[in-house]
Formats: C-alpha cells, sequence, structure tokens
C-alpha cells in the first residue's frame, strides 16, 4: 500500500472543490451514501427494528413458539406489571356491638388478606393482588398489594442498586484517580493493576466472588482472622440482608477502575499552572482540590455519572451467575426479570413489556441527570 | 539535627505512607486472581481447606496440572475457544472494515441526510443492549439464511446470530468519525485531484493515518464479544456453537468441582490479562476515549 504524497492544492482548484463544483467532488453523493450504507442498515436491522419490536409485541400476546395467532391485547402487559394499590384494612368488628373483635391477649383480630385479594365482590379493584408490604398504624393495617410483585421487587433493586452503586463507585473512582495522579516513580503500576478487574469478563468475576463469599469462603475466614475469632461467619450471598450488598460491592470492586481512567483523563486536562499558582498563594492540599481540581472536572463528573448510571441499569449477569433473583427475591433485577420471562419461559410480550419499562427508566433519569447538571452549570 | 534533615526524612516518610496505601489498594484488586490461579492448581479437599489462611494465596502443598486435565475431559473447551476466537475475530474484522468506512462517509463526504442519519445513529447509543436482547431473539428466530442447505429459516444455534447483529456498532462509528474529523481535508483533496476514487481515499489516505482509531475501537470490540454472555446464553443452546463464557455451565452440574472450575476460569482469562499487560497502555487509553460518548 502506498501513500499518496501530499502536495500543495492551488487556491483556485481548492476552492472549487470545496465548493463542490470541482473534479475533487466528484460521485461524492453516490460513494457517502454507498460507504455509510453497509453499517447503517446493519444498525437498522439489529438494533433499531427489535427496539421498534419491543414497543409494539409488549401491547400484544406475542410468545416465542405459539399455537395462538398473535392479538393485540392493549395495555394489558403494562397493568400486570406495574400496578399498585394501597389497602387500609380495619380490624373486624362485633356486627352487633360495633366494638373491636379482640384475641385472648387483647391485640385486635383482622380479616385475612386472601379473602379480599381472591374474587371478592366488595374489592374488585384488588382481585388477584398480592402483598408487596404492610406497615402497622395503629390499629390498623396499611397494606401495598401489587399485582406482579417480583418485578416490582425487581425495580425496589434495581432502583437501590443505581442509587447506591453510581455516587460510591463515581467516588472511589476519583479518590483512586487521585492516587494514580501523584508524582511517583512507577505509579502507572498501580494504574494498571487497578484497571486490572475491567478487562475480565463479568461472570469469571462473578463465579470468583461467589466463592470468595461462601460460608466457608475467602471473605469469612479473613474477617474471623482480624477479629481474632470475633467474627461470626455469614452466608453473604444466602442471606435477604446481605445478598445485594454483597453483589453492589462486587460490581463496584469489577468497574472502578474504568471509571478511574475517565476521571485521570480528565485531571490531566487541568493545566500544572493553576496548581502551581494555589500553591504560591498557600493553598492547603484540600482547598486546591475544591477550588482548582473539582471545578475543572465539572464535565467529566457528568459523564461518570450517566455512564455508570447506564451501566448499573443493566444489571443482569451478576445476579445470573451468584443468585438468581434470590434469596427470597432479594437480588431480582429489571434486566433479570426480562430475559426469565422473555426467554426462559418464551412470553416474549412479558419481556418486551419490561424491556420498555427499562428504557422509560433509563431515558428518564438520563435526561433529569442531564437537566439537573445543566442548571448547575450555568 | 539541622531542619533540612528533619523535612528530607518527613518526606521520605510520607512517600512510604503514599506507596504502602498504593500496594494496600492494590492487594484488593488482585486478591481474587491470585487465589483463582493458585486454587487451580490444588486438588478440592485442599483448596477448601486453605481458603480458612493465607496458604489460600500461596502455591503450596499438593500442586499439580490435574484440575486441567479433568476439566478439559469434562468439557469441549477446544471447541469454546474456538468458537470464541472465531466469533470475535470476524465481529473485530467486519465492524473495523464497515465502521470506519461508515466513520469516513459522515466525517469526510458530503451527501444528503448525512446529518440526520448520524445523529440517529449517536442517539441509539443510550438504548442498552438488554432492552432489545428479547425481541431481537424473536427476530433472529424468524430470519431467512441462504446457505448450503438452501434458504432456511431461523438463525438460533448458528456462527452467523452471535457475529451478524454486533457488526455495526454506533460507539465504534462514533469514535471514528471524530478521529477522522480532525484529519486535514487538504490529503483528500489532492489524492481526489490525482484522480483516486473515493474508495481509493479510505484505503491509501484514511487508513494509514488512523492506526490509533483502529487500535481503540479493536480493543472495545474485542473486549466486549469475548466476555459476552446474555446473548449467547440465549442463542446458543448446543455445545457446537459456544462461546467459552457460556461454556462454564459444564462445570456446575451437581457438585461442582471447585479446582476444575479455577482451572477453567484462569484457561479462559489468563490469555486476556497477558493480551492487557502487554498493551496496556493501548487499552487504558481505549476505555478514556470511549469515556466521550456522552
Amino acid at each position: 500500500m502506498h501513500r499518496i504524497p501530499v502536495k500543495p492544492v492551488p487556491e483556485l482548484v481548492r476552492q472549487a472543490a470545496a465548493s463542490g463544483l470541482g473534479p475533487g467532488r466528484r460521485g461524492e453523493e453516490a460513494a457517502g451514501l454507498a460507504m455509510a450504507a453497509p453499517a447503517v442498515i446493519l444498525l437498522v436491522a439489529f438494533l433499531i427494528t427489535p427496539f421498534a419490536l419491543a414497543f409494539v409485541m409488549a401491547f400484544t400476546n406475542q410468545r416465542l413458539v405459539s399455537p395462538n395467532p398473535t392479538a393485540f391485547v392493549g395495555t394489558r402487559n403494562f397493568t400486570q406489571l406495574l400496578t399498585v394499590r394501597p389497602f387500609m384494612m380495619a380490624p373486624l368488628t362485633d356486627p352487633e356491638s360495633g366494638a373491636t373483635l379482640r384475641d385472648d391477649t387483647g391485640a385486635p383480630v383482622y380479616p385475612v388478606l386472601r379473602d379480599i385479594t381472591r374474587r371478592n365482590p366488595d374489592y374488585p379493584q384488588f382481585d388477584g393482588l398480592r402483598e408487596l408490604a404492610s406497615w402497622q398504624l395503629g390499629e390498623r393495617r396499611l397494606y401495598l398489594l401489587a399485582s406482579d410483585v417480583v418485578f416490582m421487587r425487581a425495580l425496589r433493586n434495581t432502583m437501590l442498586f443505581v442509587l447506591v452503586v453510581a455516587p460510591t463507585q463515581a467516588t472511589l473512582a476519583l479518590m483512586l484517580a487521585l492516587m494514580i495522579n501523584q508524582r511517583l516513580r512507577g505509579v502507572n503500576i498501580f494504574r494498571t493493576i487497578y484497571f486490572m478487574p475491567v478487562v475480565i469478563s463479568i461472570v469469571v468475576v462473578s463465579l470468583l466472588w461467589r466463592f470468595i463469599y461462601s460460608p466457608g469462603g475467602l471473605l469469612n475466614s479473613m474477617l474471623t482472622g482480624l477479629t481474632f475469632g470475633a467474627f461470626t461467619p455469614v452466608d453473604w450471598l444466602g442471606n435477604p440482608n446481605t445478598a445485594l450488598g454483597a453483589i453492589m460491592a462486587m460490581s463496584i470492586w469489577q468497574a472502578v477502575g474504568f471509571h478511574m481512567v475517565i476521571w485521570l483523563s480528565g485531571l490531566q486536562t487541568i493545566p500544572g499552572v493553576l496548581y502551581e499558582a494555589a500553591s504560591v498563594e498557600g493553598a492547603s492540599a484540600l482547598q486546591k482540590f475544591r477550588h482548582v481540581t473539582w471545578p475543572g472536572l465539572r464535565n467529566t463528573a457528568v459523564l461518570i455519572l450517566v455512564v455508570i448510571t447506564m451501566q448499573a441499569f443493566a444489571l443482569f449477569a451478576q445476579i445470573d451467575v451468584m443468585t438468581r433473583g434470590g434469596p427470597r427475591d432479594a437480588t431480582q433485577s429489571i434486566v433479570f426479570q426480562a430475559v426469565q420471562r422473555g426467554f426462559e419461559r418464551q412470553d416474549i410480550a412479558g419481556g418486551s413489556a419490561i424491556s420498555v419499562v427499562l428504557f422509560l427508566l433509563v431515558l428518564s433519569v438520563s435526561l433529569l441527570q442531564r437537566y439537573v447538571t445543566r442548571e448547575r452549570a450555568r | 539535627m539541622s531542619g533540612r534533615m528533619v523535612g528530607a526524612r518527613n518526606e521520605r516518610y510520607r512517600v512510604a505512607w503514599r506507596y504502602a496505601l498504593l500496594i494496600a489498594v492494590a492487594l484488593v484488586f488482585v486478591f481474587p486472581v491470585v487465589f483463582m490461579v493458585v486454587s487451580s492448581l490444588k486438588p478440592d479437599l485442599q483448596l477448601l481447606r486453605d481458603t480458612g489462611s493465607l496458604r489460600a494465596f500461596l502455591p503450596v502443598g499438593d500442586i499439580s496440572l490435574d484440575n486441567y486435565v479433568a476439566a478439559f475431559k469434562r468439557a469441549p473447551i477446544g471447541r469454546f475457544v474456538y468458537n470464541s476466537v472465531l466469533v470475535t475475530g470476524l465481529t473485530v474484522m467486519f465492524g473495523l472494515f464497515l465502521n470506519s468506512l461508515a466513520g469516513f462517509a459522515f466525517a469526510k463526504l458530503r451527501w444528503r441526510g448525512r446529518a440526520i442519519v448520524l445523529s440517529v445513529v449517536i442517539a441509539t447509543l443510550i438504548v442498552p443492549f438488554e432492552t432489545i436482547a428479547v425481541p431481537l431473539l424473536m427476530m433472529v428466530n424468524a430470519l431467512p439464511w441462504l446457505g448450503p442447505d438452501g434458504l432456511t429459516f431461523g438463525w438460533l444455534n448458528s456462527y452467523r446470530v452471535q457475529i451478524v447483529p454486533f457488526i455495526a456498532d454506533a460507539l465504534s462509528i462514533f469514535l471514528f468519525v471524530q478521529f477522522f474529523k480532525d484529519l486535514p481535508d487538504e490529503i483528500i483533496e489532492a489524492a481526489r485531484i490525482d484522480g483516486a476514487s473515493w474508495w481509493q481515499v479510505y484505503l491509501r489516505v484514511i487508513v494509514p493515518l488512523s492506526g490509533p482509531v483502529f487500535a481503540t475501537a479493536a480493543i472495545l470490540k474485542f473486549l466486549a464479544m469475548y466476555n459476552m454472555y446474555l446473548w449467547p446464553l440465549m442463542v446458543a443452546q448446543g455445545e457446537t456453537y459456544r462461546p467459552v463464557m457460556v461454556g462454564l455451565q459444564y462445570f456446575f452440574q451437581l457438585n461442582v468441582a471447585w479446582g476444575e472450575v479455577m482451572a477453567y476460569l484462569s484457561l479462559i482469562t489468563i490469555p486476556v490479562l497477558v493480551f492487557y499487560l502487554l498493551l496496556q497502555r493501548a487499552f487504558i487509553e481505549s476505555i478514556a476515549a470511549s469515556g466521550v460518548k456522552g
């Protein structure tokens, strides 16, 4: 392959070429179309079409293989997913005196929830719903009833995951970036090490951590050793109270190096002169960070939050490998549910409806983030 | 003792303290990997016993490659590796070609509709793959293919279902557009006046000048493809077309042989790590470049 030498172009020819009249621009329209077409057609076929299909399928009863023809069912899939209704339950009363019925210990007696949600003609709006949560308010009970309790848990867990992981990971990544940005000999070796988990598959990482988190695993023996036996081993992934937290910690461990690198490239755009000026004026390290570093990182911060948030919403592989949504739905996630329904149960319509909900969620959160950060930048 | 010596000593303490912190954090990042490799060399009983002490990180006791031998007997690992390399390699190759070609058309050629098409391409960046996986599955299940068996329908269980949908990549196109935009127009015009076709301009002028962006796009695509999990899980049910990540399922039947699991994990991870360590600067710069996508 030989290079065509760069040579000065006479000004007139150059202008003619730039205006689209000269020989330099002949066939440009056709060439541009032809060169862009293959990639654009593939994107339309395998990204935009399925994306549009998700919106269509979500309003049908489509299954992967089905004897029945596909039919439109309106918003049924969405009401099935998203219906949540509060219900205030009063204790049972004596039909004659109107006094509250009490058991032997004096505690009020309540109707059985199942009698209300199972074809009760007095409460058609609660038909088929199940308990999502309940609170005791004085002698009354407030129930939150949902038509799809598992999906509601998935929604809650994913939101929680995003709300915890995005700020924690961004902060830790910034701290790592500041450590790496020091002028020390060999500091790039540490950059290489901190970044390493990013290139390892999340599946491999999840399996390793499954072992680390197991009751007789590394984490428990380390904690027992450090506390001289005072620590009682925990089944990190088997306990509903710790499982989601354990997955969050691992996810941060795996991806923090990625965002460290983005922070680093932001840090390196801040001119050194600013730090020298701050030093001359006797600024402390903390003051330098507040008045020089942080203002210079504003755009990077916006970018990092958006990227982490989008990645966190897609939470799937960790769940699939480590807990499959358990224990007791404590680690269900939106994407895991979409795959469960759309793929494992071949319920394409149900899976698509979840995909649409996820997309709308991601879109509104990233628009919100952009809006909030734009206000601040002014 | 003079003030300067005290200052120097303080400075030395401070540097030592910084290195200590850097090393402590480094241990947090390497310990699972060291544990993986070391454990792959131990028999199951010793492996489980050793997790209770620092021996978990040391290749001591009954060390052998038995787990690797057993892993190869248990699963068609050669097949999985071949599948992964083939799928990843072909996708990266076709992807580099078509995405750079499109990037060139968007950055340097003027044609009707290019601005709007480019903005649609960029907009697709906010669609997470996970949200289209289910409808895409339904779609590929019905797609036609003209092969040696004539016209067939349904792409499940094939190489093409793992390759074709991932060739075009909005992030790659975006990276190419950004890079090509900064190349001077004069060199293109000069080549055109010398009689080069647009195709020749792309091949002989643009490509030779664009090594760095090709490396960036290749690394990002390589990582995404090699580590892909959800899609092959859905579309490659038989072992014939399974890549390494999905092949893992072979090691989780009934009772898990952890030594073999660790051997398999090491086997599929170490090549990537070696590759990363050799090209670490390029890897890290690729990620930094992908960061501009917001």
